[in-house]
C-alpha cells in the first residue's frame, strides 16, 4: 500500500489507462500545460503529448458533445469539467446525447465516455460554484454516476468508468483533493472497483448513515462523535449512485433498522428522497423508526462564511438525525 | 410537385443522341434523377402515412430539397459519416439506408431502421456511415466535431459531412464547435441547408447576417452552392470532399434550398409566416427534380420513355417499402428496457422500477 493523495490517484488512474489503451485521451479546459485546474492531470502532457491531453476552449456544450462524437465511433474519451457547475451548459450533450444514443440508435452506438471533475460546496465560492451536480445527471436513465470519497475509491472507480461502454460522470469532491489514503500499489496489479458496489465504511448496530461523496467524511466524524455517547452508527458508502447497491441498502437497514441518509445536494426531488423511497418500498418492515434525511439547506448557497456553515450539512444535524431516528 | 409529364413538347427519336452533361455521363445523370424521385416519393408516402395515423410523432419533410440530398451525400465513401437533424428521412437514404427499414421506422417497427425506438427523427445506419438524425436544433454539430476528431486521431482519410438548418447557425454549439475544427484542423464539412426558414420564423429576421456570413470569424472557409442544382451541388462537395480528404481542413457551405411543406406535419405550409404565392412561386421555378428533368430533355439526355421507366422503378421500390413497414411486427414488451445501456454491470441496479430483488414487498412493483 502506497499513501498517496485522491488527487494523485485519479492521476494514477489516467496514466495507467491511457497507457494501457490508446484510444483513451483527455480534453477539457486548463488539462494541458496547466496540469488542470485542480492539478489532477498533472504531467500527463509530457507522458503522452498534446494529441491525447488536450486543452479545450471554454466551449463545454463543444467539447462535451465533441467527447461523445469521438466516443460514437469508438474512442474513449475523458471529458473534465473545471467543476461540474460548468456543465451545466453542455447538458444537451449530456442528456439529449450521450445518455439517449444507445437506445435511439436501437443499440447501433454506445457511448464509451467519462465525464469527470469537481462537485459539491467548496469553500465561500457561493451559488454558482459551490453546488451539489449528482441529481442532474442521475434523473436520466442511460448515464451512470459514481462518487468516489477516498483516494483509493477515486483510483478504482475512475479505471472501472473508463472500460465501461457507458457514459460515467465520475463526480468528485471539490474538498477531497488533498485528502490522502491508501492506495494500492501499482507494482500489486491492475486495481480496479467494480460500478455497482458501495463500502460500508464503518461498521455499528445502532442506527445506520447511508451517504456519498465527500458526505462519507462528514458521516465518519459524526459516528466518532457519537461513539463517546454510546452509540455505535455504521456507515455505508454507496461509491456509486448509478448502478446503485441496493443490497446493501437494504443490509444495512436490515441489521440496525434505523437509517438516517446523508446528501450533499438540496432535498427536493433528490438522491436521499430516492434512496428513502426504497427503503420505505422494500424493507418498510425492518424499520423501527421513519428515515430522516439530511441534506443541503433548500437554498443557494450563500457567501458569508456563518451563512454557509448553515446551509451545508453538518455534523451537529447528522448526530441530532441519528438520535432522533434512535427516539434519544 | 414534380411531374413526370413533360411540359414542353419533345421528340422522343431525337432524344438520347448527347452522352454527358458537364462532364456527369448519361447513366449518372438518370441516377441522380431516379435517386431525387425516390426522396420525394417517399416523403410523399410518408405524407399519405401520416394523414391516416400510420405514423406518429413529428414528421418532418424533405420535399423540395432534394438535390441537397443527393449532392450532399452522393460523393461520399461509406465509410465516411454523415449526420444530421430531424429532418433526416431522405439523407439516410442518400447515405445508404434501405427505404424499408426507414419507413418501418416511421411505422414503429421492430424492422424500422432503430427497431422503432427513435421515430422520424432518430433514423440511423451505422453500417452504411449515417450517424444519425438528431432531434434538438445545433445538437449534431459538436458531435460532428467529434467525429472529425477521432478521424484525425486515428489519422484516417475518412471524412465527416454534419448537415443542419439555417437556425442552427444562431446556436451557440455551431459558434463552438467551428472554432474547435478550426484549431484542429477537422475533417468535417459543415453544410447549412438554408431553406429560409427555421420552423415559422424567416432566418433574416431573427439574423443580423446572411447563413454564408456565419462562419466568417471561425476561421472556416466559407462556400455557397444553389442548393436546387444537384449537378453544382454535386460538384462542389466532390471537391471539397476531396480536399478535406487530402488535409485541407473544416469547410462550411451555404446550400441555398426551398421547403416546399410545413416544417413538419403538424405545420401549415403557408401562411403566417410566407405567402402561398411564394411557395407556389418557388414549386414552379426551383423544383430541383423539374429543373433537372428539364435540362436533360433540352440537352436531348432523356427520353419520356426513359423518364417514366425510371419513375415507375421508384414507384416500385416504395411500394416495397412500405410493404416492408406494413409487414414489420411492433416491437416486443421486452424491448422497453433494452439498449438503455450497453453494459449491464454486474453489480447494483440501474433501472429504480424494475428488478425489485427478493424481499416481499417487491411484489408491489411486479
Amino acid at each position: 500500500m502506497a499513501t498517496i493523495t485522491y488527487r494523485d490517484a485519479l492521476n494514477e488512474a489516467l496514466v495507467e489507462e491511457m497507457e494501457r489503451d490508446e484510444s483513451v485521451f483527455l480534453m477539457g479546459e486548463e488539462v494541458a500545460e496547466y496540469d488542470g485546474a485542480y492539478k489532477v492531470s498533472k504531467g500527463l502532457l509530457d507522458r503522452f503529448g498534446d494529441g491525447r491531453v488536450v486543452d479545450s476552449p471554454i466551449s463545454e456544450l463543444g467539447f462535451a458533445g465533441l467527447g461523445v462524437g469521438a466516443a460514437m465511433v469508438g474512442l474513449r474519451p475523458v471529458i473534465e469539467f473545471m467543476t461540474f457547475n460548468f456543465s451545466f451548459l453542455a447538458l444537451d450533450a449530456v442528456i439529449n446525447s450521450a445518455a439517449k444514443m444507445h437506445y435511439m440508435s436501437g443499440g447501433q452506438i454506445n457511448i464509451p465516455l467519462v465525464f469527470r471533475g469537481p462537485t459539491g460546496a467548496a469553500l465561500q465560492l457561493s451559488a454558482q460554484h459551490s453546488q451539489s451536480c449528482e441529481t442532474w445527471y442521475l434523473h436520466a436513465p442511460g448515464v451512470k454516476v459514481v462518487t468516489p470519497a477516498t483516494p483509493a475509491d477515486a483510483k478504482g472507480l475512475l479505471k472501472a468508468a473508463i472500460r465501461d461502454g457507458d457514459p460515467v460522470a465520475v463526480m468528485e469532491g471539490e474538498l477531497l483533493y488533498n485528502m490522502k489514503g491508501e492506495v494500492p500499489d501499482v507494482e500489486d496489479g491492475d486495481f480496479v472497483i467494480p460500478l455497482g458496489l458501495a463500502d460500508v465504511k464503518r461498521e455499528g448496530g445502532d442506527v445506520s448513515i447511508i451517504t456519498n461523496g465527500a458526505m462519507v467524511h462528514l458521516a465518519l466524524m459524526a459516528a466518532t462523535k457519537l461513539e463517546k455517547e454510546g452509540i455505535e452508527t455504521e456507515v455505508l458508502d454507496l461509491r456509486s449512485l448509478r448502478p446503485l447497491d441496493v443490497n446493501a441498502i437494504l443490509a444495512t437497514v436490515q441489521k440496525t433498522n434505523r437509517a438516517v441518509v446523508l446528501e450533499e445536494g438540496w432535498p427536493y426531488v433528490g438522491l436521499g428522497s430516492t434512496i428513502v423511497s426504497i427503503i420505505q418500498e422494500e424493507a418498510f418492515d425492518d424499520l423501527d423508526a421513519p428515515v430522516l434525511r439530511v441534506s443541503q439547506a433548500d437554498v443557494p448557497m450563500p457567501y458569508a462564511k456563518n451563512l454557509e456553515q448553515m446551509a451545508k450539512p453538518s455534523i451537529e444535524g447528522v448526530m441530532d438525525a441519528c438520535k432522533k431516528v434512535l427516539y434519544l | 410537385m414534380a411531374d413526370t409529364k413533360t411540359r414542353r413538347k419533345t421528340d422522343d427519336k431525337k432524344g438520347g443522341t448527347k452522352t454527358e452533361l458537364e462532364g456527369f455521363s448519361r447513366e449518372m445523370l438518370h441516377c441522380f434523377l431516379r435517386q431525387m424521385l425516390l426522396y420525394r416519393r417517399f416523403e410523399e408516402k410518408a405524407e399519405e402515412a401520416y394523414a391516416i395515423g400510420k405514423i406518429g410523432g413529428f414528421c418532418h419533410l424533405h420535399i423540395g430539397q432534394e438535390a441537397a440530398a443527393h449532392g450532399l451525400a452522393g460523393p461520399l465513401r461509406p465509410d465516411d459519416y454523415l449526420l444530421t437533424s430531424y429532418r433526416d428521412h431522405t439523407q439516410a437514404i442518400a447515405k445508404g439506408v434501405d427505404p424499408g427499414p426507414v419507413m418501418a421506422e416511421l411505422y414503429g417497427r421492430k424492422g424500422g431502421s432503430v427497431g422503432g425506438k427513435g421515430g422520424s427523427m432518430h433514423i440511423f445506419g451505422v453500417d452504411v456511415g449515417f450517424m444519425g438524425g438528431h432531434g434538438i436544433v445545433g445538437g449534431q454539430i459538436p458531435l460532428a466535431t467529434g467525429m472529425g476528431w477521432a478521424i484525425r486521431y486515428r489519422k484516417s482519410d475518412q471524412i465527416c459531412v454534419c448537415c443542419l438548418g439555417d437556425a442552427a447557425v444562431n446556436q451557440g454549439a455551431f459558434l463552438e464547435s467551428l472554432n474547435m475544427a478550426a484549431i484542429w484542423k477537422l475533417p468535417v464539412i459543415y453544410v447549412v441547408e438554408n431553406n429560409e426558414y427555421g420552423m415559422g420564423t424567416a432566418f433574416s429576421r431573427v439574423s443580423a447576417q446572411p447563413v454564408f456570413e456565419r462562419a466568417q470569424g471561425t476561421g472556416v472557409p466559407a462556400h455557397a452552392v444553389d442548393g436546387q442544382d444537384v449537378l453544382a451541388t454535386w460538384r462542389l462537395m466532390e471537391r471539397l470532399v476531396s480536399e478535406v480528404r487530402k488535409g485541407a481542413g473544416p469547410q462550411y457551405v451555404d446550400c441555398r434550398t426551398y421547403r416546399f411543406r410545413g416544417h413538419s406535419m403538424s405545420d401549415p405550409v403557408s401562411g403566417t409566416y410566407r405567402s402561398r404565392q411564394e411557395v407556389e412561386g418557388k414549386k414552379d421555378t426551383a423544383d430541383p427534380i423539374t429543373i433537372l428533368r428539364d435540362r436533360l430533355f433540352d440537352e436531348k439526355l432523356l427520353t419520356q420513355g426513359e423518364l417514366e421507366e425510371i419513375d415507375g422503378e421508384v414507384r416500385e421500390a416504395i411500394e416495397e417499402a412500405v410493404r416492408f413497414a406494413e409487414e414489420s411486427p411492433v416491437p416486443d414488451a421486452a424491448d422497453l428496457y433494452t439498449q438503455t445501456y450497453s453494459q449491464i454491470n454486474e453489480h447494483g441496479r440501474l433501472f429504480l422500477d424494475r428488478d425489485h430483488g427478493e424481499h416481499p414487498s417487491a411484489t408491489l412493483n411486479t
